[in-house]
């Protein structure tokens, strides 16, 4: 037998056997494997683009693209750069993406509330819609709106015509477009007294209800004001707004604002596949709140809507917001289908266009792929925060 | 407050209550009233009639409908038929006479069920700013007495998720009690806490029980209702099986059903 000592330290074991050392291992193995892997590829590239007589950088943005785009909310025609089509694309895909955001909300709460009704038609109608929709793949939700219902829209000359003002036919929605004409300031001023009341009217019922515990009916009263003072500065200020009517100019209309089918049928698409996983979450959320929160609420004489308000859902918040974040996520993402119909997005335009006529792929895929991260890392940021808000302490 | 009182039918404490005919007007009446889960017929034929200021215990088996019933009268449950009638409103599918009845009847659970979104005095508060209308100053300073009376003020402004669970159930109390609530129901108290916490949760009660308040309970305590029930009420398969003073209750119960359920809780 070997003599024990019992000063030291207990016996370590041998180094690959010690788990702390193995972790230092491992690790310096994987950061080496991935720059390794990194310099391959761009190493690759750049010897591969060199044999090809291929230039790199960012210099092809301001050459002129001299491609047109059927849609743009930035100023833009066929003389001007390549950098352009970027902004061009970008502002499409924000808006395709926001109007999104808001109807698949909007839709996806009141499906998911329908959802648990106890009105048995309502529930039932809600559980189809979510079943259907979200099963059919996007991309063939996209081409039913585009193909099969907006394209069998009448022509331009049969257009469907709501009192001269509104025409819907297969090129699109025509809406008038308001033109603001001399004193329209007196307006925007009653749209900012109407504003600024509301806010006001809100502070001082909150105030009262602290002080007095009564309870000021703060929305009627607002939509009212909201309504009121900027439809009664109009008619003060003698209606200083014309519209510009559109109308048939040879084969297609001119005038008023157009709504292309494109971006109608990928707009459509997008709320309601989106705002059927949104039912579901927003369904789950709600179940998560255990009975005994509302039985505790009615217990204490709190009415059905002040329990959904008060106790239910800002506790439904806090489990529903983070599967709300990934499906905004992949609400942005999946508007870049949009290249499938011709909207012009940011894949469309940009990684479409620009890149076959520049063939900067290594640029323009960079890029583009930037844009997305950054939209997606802010949507998250945001929601975190929002999130951070609402949850629950304990201990 | 007052001190428990063992014949409360016949000193009525005219100070601890706005209500002049504590102790002689009924304040809950049940009549013949049956209730189903489907095909289940859960509560058969229960008659009872409660005064003010009444305190009541009801035990019984577990399944034996006890929770049910208490929990149909402030309609957390519905009846499907027969009478209630509480505070001279009668329990119907009216949602108004429902909330009415909900303001003037206090409930306080097995499991708490404070809300964890909100502090305790914000828990406290609810119910009084948004359905009585009470200016926050007031409400809170009527939360803070309450919670001094459950012994747990220098919680205030904790959550309930940072708190024991004799401590949450403290709470529980005095949030019900916030609303001034003219009966209090508590569906098995103590149920759910460690040992060492359910004393702290029964000395609350007592005390209230001793301040002339009507109070419904379902609970396995005994001693509790020995010491405040006025009457002992034993419920088994969804019936009134017998109906007593503790005293009688503990040392002489007449039904075999009675006998040997109070065997069984009372062996060791």
């Amino acid at each position: 037998m070997k003599k024990q000592t019992f000063d030291s330290k207990p016996a370590g074991p041998k180094p690959w056997y010690d788990p702390r050392v193995r972790a230092i291992f491992f690790q310096v193995v994987a950061i080496a494997l991935v720059f390794w892997g990194g310099w391959v590829l761009i190493d690759n590239t750049l010897s591969n683009m060199e044999s090809r007589g291929i230039s790199t950088g960012f210099g092809f943005l301001d050459e002129s693209a001299g491609f047109g785009i059927i849609m743009s909310l930035v100023p833009y025609d066929a003389t001007m750069s390549y950098g352009r089509t970027f902004w061009v694309g970008l502002t499409n895909t924000l808006l395709v993406s926001a109007m999104g955001v808001v109807t698949a909300t909007i839709l996806g709460f009141i499906i998911g509330v329908a959802r648990l009704s106890s009105n048995w038609l309502v529930a039932k109608v809600s559980l189809a819609y979510i079943e259907v929709i979200r099963n059919i793949p996007l991309l063939l939700q996209i081409f039913f709106w585009y193909f099969a219902v907006l394209s069998s829209l009448p022509s331009p000359r049969q257009s469907v015509d709501v009192g001269g003002a509104f025409f819907l036919n297969n090129r699109g929605l025509y809406v008038p477009e308001p033109v603001t004409q001399d004193g329209f300031g007196l307006v925007w001023g009653g749209i900012l007294a109407a504003i600024a009341a509301v806010i006001g009217i809100r502070i001082w019922a909150k105030r009262r209800q602290l002080a007095t515990g009564a309870i000021f009916p703060t929305f009627k009263v607002g939509v009212g004001i909201l309504f009121l003072v900027p439809i009664m500065s109009y008619f003060l200020a003698g209606q200083p707004l014309e519209w510009d009517l559109p109308a048939l100019k040879g084969f297609n209309f001119g005038g008023g604002i157009s709504i292309i089918p494109e971006l109608a049928a990928l707009w459509i698409a997008l709320s309601l596949y989106t705002a059927s996983f949104i039912a579901e979450i927003v369904r789950s959320g709600i179940l998560s709140v255990s009975k005994g929160q509302t039985e505790a609420s009615k217990a204490l004489g709190l009415p059905n809507g002040l329990t959904l308000r008060l106790v239910v859902i800002p506790q439904a918040m806090r489990v529903i917001i983070p599967p709300l974040t990934s499906q905004y996520l992949n609400l942005v993402k999946n508007s870049s289908l949009a290249t499938a119909i011709g909207y012009p997005d940011l894949v469309a335009v940009f990684m479409g266009t620009t890149l076959n006529q520049t063939g900067q792929a290594v640029e323009v895929v960079a890029i583009t792929m930037a844009v997305y991260l950054t939209i997606s890392l802010l949507i998250s940021l945001f929601m975190n925060i929002y999130n951070r808000a609402v949850a629950i302490k304990e201990r | 407050m007052g001190k428990p009182m063992t014949e409360q039918t016949q000193t009525p404490e005219t100070q601890s209550s706005p209500s002049t005919d504590v102790g002689k007007s009924d304040i809950i009446r049940v009549e013949g009233m049956h209730k189903w889960y489907g095909d289940f017929h859960v509560l058969k034929d229960l008659n009872l009639t409660v005064r003010h200021g009444e305190r009541i215990v009801i035990c019984g088996p577990s399944g034996s409908g006890k929770s049910t019933f208490i929990r149909c009268i402030n309609r957390l449950e519905e009846h499907q038929q027969g009478k209630i009638i509480v505070d001279d409103v009668e329990l119907t599918d009216d949602v108004r006479q429902i909330d009415s009845v909900r303001r003037e009847v206090g409930m306080v659970f097995q499991h708490f069920n404070l809300f964890p979104h909100l502090t305790v005095l914000e828990n406290c508060c609810l119910s009084p700013i948004w359905v009585r209308k009470t200016p926050r100053k007031e409400a809170e300073a009527t939360a803070m007495e309450y919670l001094e009376r459950v012994k747990i003020p220098d919680q205030a402004n904790k959550f309930p998720g940072q708190l024991s669970g004799g401590q949450q159930q403290r709470v529980a109390i005095a949030r019900a009690l916030c609303m001034k609530p003219k009966i209090m129901l508590f569906d098995e108290p103590t149920s759910a806490l460690d040992p060492e916490m359910i004393k702290e949760v029964l000395d609350v009660m007592i005390e209230l029980a001793g301040s002339g308040m009507t109070m419904l309970c379902v609970t396995h305590e005994m001693g509790f209702a020995k010491t405040v029930a006025d009457r002992v009420i034993f419920m088994d398969g969804g019936e009134i099986v017998e109906e007593a003073p503790p005293h009688d209750f503990f040392t002489n119960p007449q039904e075999p059903r009675t006998q040997k359920f109070l065997k069984q809780i009372l062996q060791h």
